[in-house]
Order: structure tokens, then sequence, then C-alpha cells
């Protein structure tokens, strides 16, 4: 690295509050790059990532300013720039793509017209020329019919495809350095995994430098040369990809990555205690000293520098040549629950359909029900008293919607749903019986969302206890106050908001207000997808020891096969609202695999550089399902023909309680996929 | 485990506590400020000024018609030669005391009704929101005019008639501001979980829907001042020789080309409490906004 493009140097950045204390949100950074290089920026929210990428542009979120230190571009401080060198060099030579493009490109204009403007800001090409580097650059990002796309809005494009035309138009001034926040969270697993191989493509292709900035560190290891870890402000680690990735040198990169859940192993990860710092409030000491399993007086006393190590790394701690001795922290264990298999059945989803779809006043009057696919449809599963089952798919494939209608928030189109052999649960909540409320809870996937802000957590979990047990006064405060307990929090907790609590201790009130019910069935929906992994290896942990306390069932709707890998006794596969797979969790995860459930696991991340996702050949799910045959007939690589598109294809059961939804044969099926998976390995 | 935590404990403040932070930020404004201390002001003088008031205000005087201000009479006398400052003074007391219960009447019964209709929304929502069209087109002074020349002036009847029409925007405003909480998870596991109605829309929505209430309320409150005088100026209001501002306003009218401090005086009353109020509703508006900003973490 002769001559890098982007040099911080020192830098620190802050904001005065309303006290007049300045607190600062980067502490003393430094990072340098060059051409062709890719770093990765990963950390917890909060950590100042984004700001960091941003201050790069020379870019600051109103209110704060720079503290100390430097950013340079091609050796110019940005910081130093006015506002007409800065617009030139954004977007022609440092290009930002944003988290949502479908937020970021306009709604009202045709995606021809907003490359378009790219193209005409951000080079000197004569308007003539203006459409033809437009389809090159849509044809760059391996968008399939660039000239019939330009006529399309933008809402009427995929997720996927919103974020190739963002990136683009981030392309068309050919860019020195591409600045990526976070760009393929909120995107599907098969469809982040394209991206992240169009980026990689594109960074070899052109020479462009890239910071990718994200929370997921198996998005990081497969498009990053180098990563550069950040926590509470600071950059703690730095350093090839492989090496970070192998032997991370700071206790809180290995912590961080041994709390994400592997799709290889069955094993709940371990979790890191505590939490970091929030913005500004790191110490005088080690900012990482509260959580780090090595720390000493010193830690508290001095804060480490950043120091280079033998091999090409910098790193931010005392002791980081003792961490290759320090013992691995202890993975969870799972409580077993004896006697599962002969519990009795809780749950039966009987053909199950579900329709969003409402009759028109024609309809209406004629008593006629629309003749359309139902959203969620055919869909058969029992859950026995105690079990975990985890229901995986994509966004869009009816995992929410299934348990809203068993939550008796939508009605059911077709099917019965029973309750504990006898109770049915084909009625809204308006027609259900307080204790059959109670013993069928839910947890929201955003804690943000789900707890109300002006309500103290004392109210919060008031509400439930009061609803169905009538508690008041000493009793109802020394049951919440358990409860609290139960889920790891002190009592004094009670008297906060919502706003005063980290995203884990939100959502650990929130599982304390679905346990006030004392339920028997819990609906958890994404319940982890909106934390941080360090913290969600911990809720998981406590779902864990609540229901080996408690016996309760949980029904677990994720979009991560690893998280539902580990957390999951038995797995149901579902894509558009139709069930593909469903068996014991290692048999789901073993070949033979349904074809999506393949393409589902192939395009997992994992945080190892040795590790490669294996792309399908579509990335794009329709917005309807299929009105015949099999659900995943469009997108199938594996498709046998017309068969596939007229019939619903028939349950071939594997082994005990294993079944595939799939009309090729199960032993041609196998053959095939060991094959691949085979090739993959040889590769 | 034990669980350890940077964030230092913090109590959840009082409601009185939470009430005197948004009134000292209103207060940092400058334009908050004034509004505050007209509000303050006018309230104040409405209360104590039976008590203060330098002479009665019904006292004619025959010597005095017309008289410009003086060391005795600083506002000077009107037509009847009745002292303008005693007058000014006191003729915001029924205007204020109608308008402000008015307020709250139309506050709570139209905000009750826009929470509960973002609630349960359907065709009840639908039919009632076109009612609310229809009575929100109507020319409200005529409207006004007409029940107080039906039932006549009592200020039972005007509350009651401005609470009623002025509660009907208030529907809309808390229906707007309960569609945006009512899609929340918070709402959908109360739901869930089975509470009444009557505990979703008293626990879960009205605590959050109370800031944008306050606001109108506040806005409202200007209007109807506006409404009061108006009705008063034409003469279907209170009744003389209780002195009030905008029938002060009628009488000056005559002879305003040789008189101007008749009229001066009370239109310069009713304007600043006017302003007043709207500068106020403008910092609680900002105010608040800061309060939701501040428990952002940056």
């Amino acid at each position: 690295m002769s001559d890098p493009l982007i040099q911080v140097n020192n830098l620190s950045i802050g904001y005065t509050n309303r006290a007049g204390v300045t607190l600062p949100i980067l502490r003393n950074i430094d990072l340098a790059f060059g051409k062709g290089e890719t770093v990765g920026l990963v950390g917890e929210s909060g950590c100042g990532k984004s700001t960091l990428a941003l201050a790069m542009m020379g870019y600051l979120k109103s209110g704060l300013h720079v503290l100390e230190g430097e950013s340079l571009f091609r050796h110019r401080n940005v910081f130093d720039m006015d506002d007409r060198a800065l617009e030139d060099i954004r977007g022609g030579d440092l290009a930002l793509i944003p988290q949502n493009a479908g937020q970021s490109l306009t709604p009202t204009s045709r995606i021809g017209q907003q490359i378009n403007e790219a193209v005409m800001l951000h080079t000197s090409l004569a308007r003539e020329q203006w459409r033809e580097r437009t389809i090159e650059l849509l044809t760059q990002v391996r968008l399939p019919q660039p000239a019939t796309l330009l006529e399309r809005y933008p809402h009427e494009l995929s997720g996927g495809q919103q974020q190739r035309v963002a990136i683009a138009m981030a392309l068309a001034g050919e860019p020195d350095v591409l600045l990526l926040d976070e760009p393929t969270t909120g995107l599907d697993v098969t469809t982040q995994a394209h991206i992240l191989e169009l980026l990689r493509d594109l960074a070899a292709e052109t020479g462009t430098a890239m910071v990718y900035v994200s929370h997921d560190m198996g998005a990081i290891a497969r498009v990053s040369d180098r990563i550069a870890v950040m926590y509470g402000g600071e950059l703690v680690l730095e350093g090839p990809a492989r090496r970070v990735l192998k032997q991370p040198a700071h206790p809180y990169a290995r912590g961080l990555l041994m709390s994400i859940p592997r799709i290889k192993e069955a094993v709940m990860p371990a979790s890191m205690p505590g939490q970091p710092p929030p913005p500004g409030g790191a110490g005088q000491g080690c900012a990482f000293v509260d959580r780090c399993p090595m720390a000493e007086q010193r830690c508290r006393d001095e804060r480490p520098a950043l120091v280079p190590t033998a091999v090409e790394e910098l790193v931010r701690c005392h002791f980081h040549e003792r961490i290759e001795r320090l013992p691995p922290p202890e993975p969870p264990k799972r409580p077993s629950r004896p006697g599962l298999d002969d519990a009795d059945i809780i749950l039966s989803l009987d053909n199950v359909a579900i329709s969003y779809a409402k009759p028109g006043i024609v309809d209406q009057i004629l008593g006629r029900r629309p003749d359309v696919t139902p959203t969620v449809d055919n869909i058969d599963l029992t859950i026995r008293r105690g079990e975990t089952i985890g229901l995986v798919g994509e966004s869009g494939s009816g995992k929410s919607t299934i348990l809203r209608a068993i939550a008796g928030l939508l009605p059911l189109r077709d099917g019965t749903i029973t309750f504990d052999g006898v109770n049915s649960l084909n009625t809204s909540v308006d027609e259900r019986a307080k204790d059959l409320l109670r013993r069928v809870q839910l947890i929201f996937q955003n804690p943000d969302a789900s707890l109300n802000p002006r309500h103290t957590v004392a109210e919060i979990l008031a509400l439930p206890l009061r609803l169905y047990f009538g508690l008041n006064g000493d009793e109802l405060h020394a049951r919440s106050v358990s409860l609290l307990n139960q889920v790891r929090l002190r009592a004094d907790y009670l008297e906060r908001l919502p706003s005063q609590l980290s995203g884990g201790e939100k959502q650990r009130v929130a599982v304390a207000r679905a346990f006030a019910a004392e339920p028997e069935l819990v609906l958890c929906d994404e319940v982890t997808s909106a934390l941080d992994v360090s913290v969600q290896a911990a809720v998981l942990d406590l779902l864990t020891q609540l229901q080996a306390y408690r016996g309760t069932t949980y029904l677990f709707v994720s979009h991560d096969l690893a998280v539902v890998r580990a957390f999951a006794d038995r797995v149901a596969v579902l894509y558009q609202g139709r069930l593909c797979e469903i068996g014991p969790s290692p048999a789901v995860y073993r070949l033979p695999s349904h074809p999506y459930t393949e393409v589902l696991l192939g395009a997992v991340l994992e945080p190892d550089p040795d590790t490669k996702p294996t792309l399908a050949a579509e990335d794009t799910v329709d917005l309807f399902p299929p009105a015949t045959g099999c659900p995943f007939q469009r997108r199938c690589p594996r498709r046998i023909g017309a068969i596939c598109d007229t019939e619903i294809p028939p349950w071939q059961p594997t082994e005990s309680g294993h079944a595939i939804r799939c009309h090729i044969p199960l032993n041609e099926l196998h053959g095939a996929q060991e094959k691949a998976s085979n090739a993959v390995a040889a590769k | 485990m034990t669980v350890t935590t940077n964030i230092e404990p913090v109590k959840p403040k009082s409601a009185l506590a939470r009430l005197l932070a948004v009134v000292l930020a209103m207060a940092s404004r400058p334009s908050g400020l004034v509004g505050l201390v007209l509000v303050a002001f006018h309230i104040v003088l409405a209360i104590v000024s039976p008590a203060i008031a330098p002479y009665d205000f019904k006292e004619l005087s025959a010597q005095l018609i017309l008289n410009s201000p003086s060391a005795e009479h600083w506002f000077g006398t009107d037509n009847l030669g009745r002292d303008v400052f005693t007058r000014t003074m006191l003729g915001g007391r029924q205007a204020i005391l109608v308008t402000t219960i008015s307020t709250v009447l139309a506050i709570t019964w139209g905000g009750l009704l826009g929470v509960l209709l973002g609630l349960v929304g359907g065709r009840l929502d639908e039919f009632l929101m076109r009612l609310v069209d229809a009575f929100l087109s109507l020319p409200w002074i005529l409207v006004l005019l007409l029940i107080v020349v039906m039932i006549g002036f009592t200020p039972g009847v005007l509350i009651l008639t401005l609470g009623f029409f002025y509660g009907i925007p208030v529907i809309r405003m808390a229906r707007a501001a309960t569609h945006d909480v009512v899609a929340l998870d918070f709402v959908t596991a109360a739901r869930a979980r089975g509470e009444s109605r009557f505990t979703i829309v008293r626990k879960e929505l009205l605590p959050n829907v109370l800031d944008v209430l306050l606001v109108e309320g506040a806005m409202r409150w200007s209007w109807m001042l506006l409404a009061f005088s108006s009705l008063s100026f034409l003469g279907f209001g209170v009744t003389p020789p209780t002195p009030d501002w905008g029938l002060m306003i009628s009488d000056a009218r005559s002879f305003m080309s040789f008189a101007p401090w008749a009229a001066l005086a009370p239109v310069v009353a009713l304007s600043s409490l006017i302003i007043g109020i709207n500068l106020s509703a403008d910092a609680l508006a900002k105010a608040i906004g800061i309060d939701r900003a501040q428990q952002a973490p940056v």
C-alpha cells in the first residue's frame, strides 16, 4: 500500500450534549487503504462504524463535530474542503451505497431516469451516450434485460434488484472508493449471497477500493481483504481478513466470532456477558474492560494503544499476546428434556390455508369467495408439548402469517388449528376464552415496536398479570420482580422506560411479558433478528432455560438457518406459504434435502475465509405463489419438467419423522446433491 | 449470571417533573417564552382583575364620554364614559373561561372518538369520517349564529356548542395520530393478549397520541377565542353591560376615527392572547419533539 487513497489519522468525532459535555463517538481512529483493497468495518450497533464510513466522505450527522485528527482522501483532508470541493468528490470519486436501496431510490421516477441523473452528474459523457452508459451499468451489476428495466419504477423491482440499481448508480461516476453501509442487511440469504458475489467481482474488475460496513461477520468475511473491528467508538483490531477470522488477536473480536451460531454445528454458541458502552460512554480505561475475560486492573486504569503485532495487524489490547492461551468460552449447556417424543400433541395444524384477499363488494353481496391462490396453503404441522419447532423461510414465505393465524389475529380460509387436543383455535382473539388466550403467547421481532415507549417495565409486566390473574398491589410487584429475575434483570429495572434499556434488555422484558401469562405455547417471531449477535446467544439461552424450567413449547420462526439449527428440535421449511420439508433438525440439515432447502443452505454465509456460498441460478422471488404444481417450480435448480408445474409434489419420507415434498425420487435427489456437495468440497 | 450495565439506573420522571421539563424547554426559545408570558399574564389577570380593577365597569358618566387617555383613565373612556382600562382588564374573563372549558371538552370527546375510530377502522370509521367531512365543510360562524339565535346565549350553550364543533377537527387529528401507533407491535401484542378495546385505548394508544392532542388543543383554543369574540362582535354574544373584548370593539367601531383608544385596547388584548397561545402551541410542539429526540441514543 504505497499510496493510500483514504487515510484516517487519529480521528475523533463527538457531540456535545445538553449539559455541555463533549462525548466522543469515535476515538483516535487510524485506518488507511489503497486502490483495489476491500476493508470490512465490523462491529455491533452503536459502535460508530457508519459514522466512520460517512466521515470518510466528509459527512457528519447533525450535531457531530471533529474533535481531533483528519481524514484524507488523496492526501486532502475532507474536513478542510468547502462544499464545492466535497460535491466534486462525492459521487464521482467516493460513492455511497446505502443500507435500504428501496428507500434511497425515488419512487416516482423510472430506473432509467435515476441512473441517467447519476451519469449526468458524475461523467462528462454527451447526452446521446447516457442511455448506452446506463444499460452498460445495469449489465455490469448483472441485471437481466437492462433495456426493459429502464422503463420500470423502483417498486416493480425486488429488494435485490433495487440494491443492484443502487450499486449501478454508485458505479456511474467510476468512483475510486465505494462506501457500502450494510448493503445486504434486510435482504434474503439467497439474494445477499448474490449481491456479495457481485461486489467481489466488481472489486476485481474495476479495481475500486471498497469500505464494507456491516454487523454481519459472514458477509464481511466474504468480501473483505482486510477487516477492521470496532468497539465502543474505537478500532480494536485491524488486520488481514484470514488472520482476523481465524486467530482474532483481540478478546472482543474473539468473543464476537464465537457468539455466531455456525450452520455446521448444532450447538448454541457462547454469549458474551454484558453489553457495549453507550455511544460516547466508554471510560478512561479499555472500552471492553467490563466484558473482557482477561481484564486486569491495568485495563481499567490505562487505555491501551493500537499496537502492531508480529503479523501485519494492529490491535488495541494490553495483553493481546496472552489471547492464544485463553480457554474457549463454555458453550451454554442444553438442559436435557426427557420424554419429548412421547409427549402429547399440543398444537396441530390441519390443512391450514390463509388468504389476505378480501372479497370485493359484488362478491360480498353474492356471498362468494374470491378464487385467488391463498398466501399460505396446505399446512399440516403437529407440535408436541415441550418441543421447539423451527419454521424457516425467506421473507414473504408466510412464517409470520401462520403465527398470527394461530394467535387469532388473522382468519383462516381453510383447515383447522387445534390446541391441546380439544380447543379449536379457528376463532379470532375476540372469541377466545381468556384462559385459552393466556396459554398461547407471542413474542415479536423488534422490541422497540413491541414495547409501549410510554410504559415503564413495571406497567408492561402489570398488563398481562392484571388481565389473566387479576393481581394488584404487593402481589403484582412480587410477581413482576420474580419475572425480571427469571429473565436475569435486576428489580430496579421496573422503574425504567424502554428507551432506557439496551436492545437485549428490551427483548428480555418482552420475553418476561410473554411468560407473565404462564403460557404453554410461545410463538416466537424472529425474536433475535433485531439483536446484536453477542446478545442473541444470551436471549436464546434464556429461552432454553425457561423452557427447561417450565416445559414451554416454542414455535420459533426465523430466517436464520444457523440459529434454528442450534435452537430447534424439529424444523419445517416454508416456501411461499407451502411446506417443502419437515423433520428433526439433524435430518433437515443433512442430505437429501428439498431443492429449496439445498439452495438456502448453500447461500448461508459463514465467518470463515474457507467457505464459499453456492449460488442458485435465480434470486428473485415471485410476488405470488404459483396456482398449480410445486411452489418452488420457478426457481428450482433441479426442476425435472412439466410435472413440477402441474402437480403438487407428494411427501416422500426419508427417515423417521423426516419428509421432503418433491417429485424427484429420493435416491436420485440424494445422489445428485451428494455429487454437487463433493464438487464444492473438491474446489 | 449477574447483569452488569453501564447505564446508570434512571428513575423515570414523575408526571409533574415531565411537565416542568416541557415548560422549561418551551421557555428556552424566545418565541416560546413570549408566548408563555402572554398566556400566563392573561390568565392571571382574568383571575385577579375584579379585585384590582380601578373603577366600576358599568359606572356611566356623561362628563367623561370618549375622553382620551389620561392619568386617571389610562386607556381613556368609551362612548358611555366608562373606564376602558377597567373594561379591558375584565373583558377577557368570560371569553377565557368559556373557551378553556370548551377546549377541554373538544379535546376530550374529539380525542377519544378519534382514537377509537383509528383503532376499530372499518365501516363505522368510514361512515363517521364522511360525517366529519360534511361538518367541516359547513361555515362555522353561520352554524354558531344559528344555534345561538335559536337557543339563546348562555355560557352553557356556548361551551357545549363550541366544544362540539371544535371537537370535530380534533377527531381527524386524533385518528391520524392513532393510525401511526395502531400498526405498531405493542398494540398487536395487547390485542393478542385479549385486552379489551377500552384498555387498549386507555393504556396503549392515548399515552402515545397525547402530544398531538395537547398541541391540537392549544390551536383549537385560539380559534375558539376568535369565534367567541366574533359572536360578541356581531351582537350575538355577551350581553351588555358585561365587558367583553368583542363587544367593546364592536361598540367602539363607530368612533374609531376620533377615539381610537376605545377600540385599540381590546384589540391589543385579544390579539396578544391569541398570539401568545399560538406561540406557546408552536413551542410546545417543538419542546415535545425535542423530548423525543433526547431519548434517542444520539
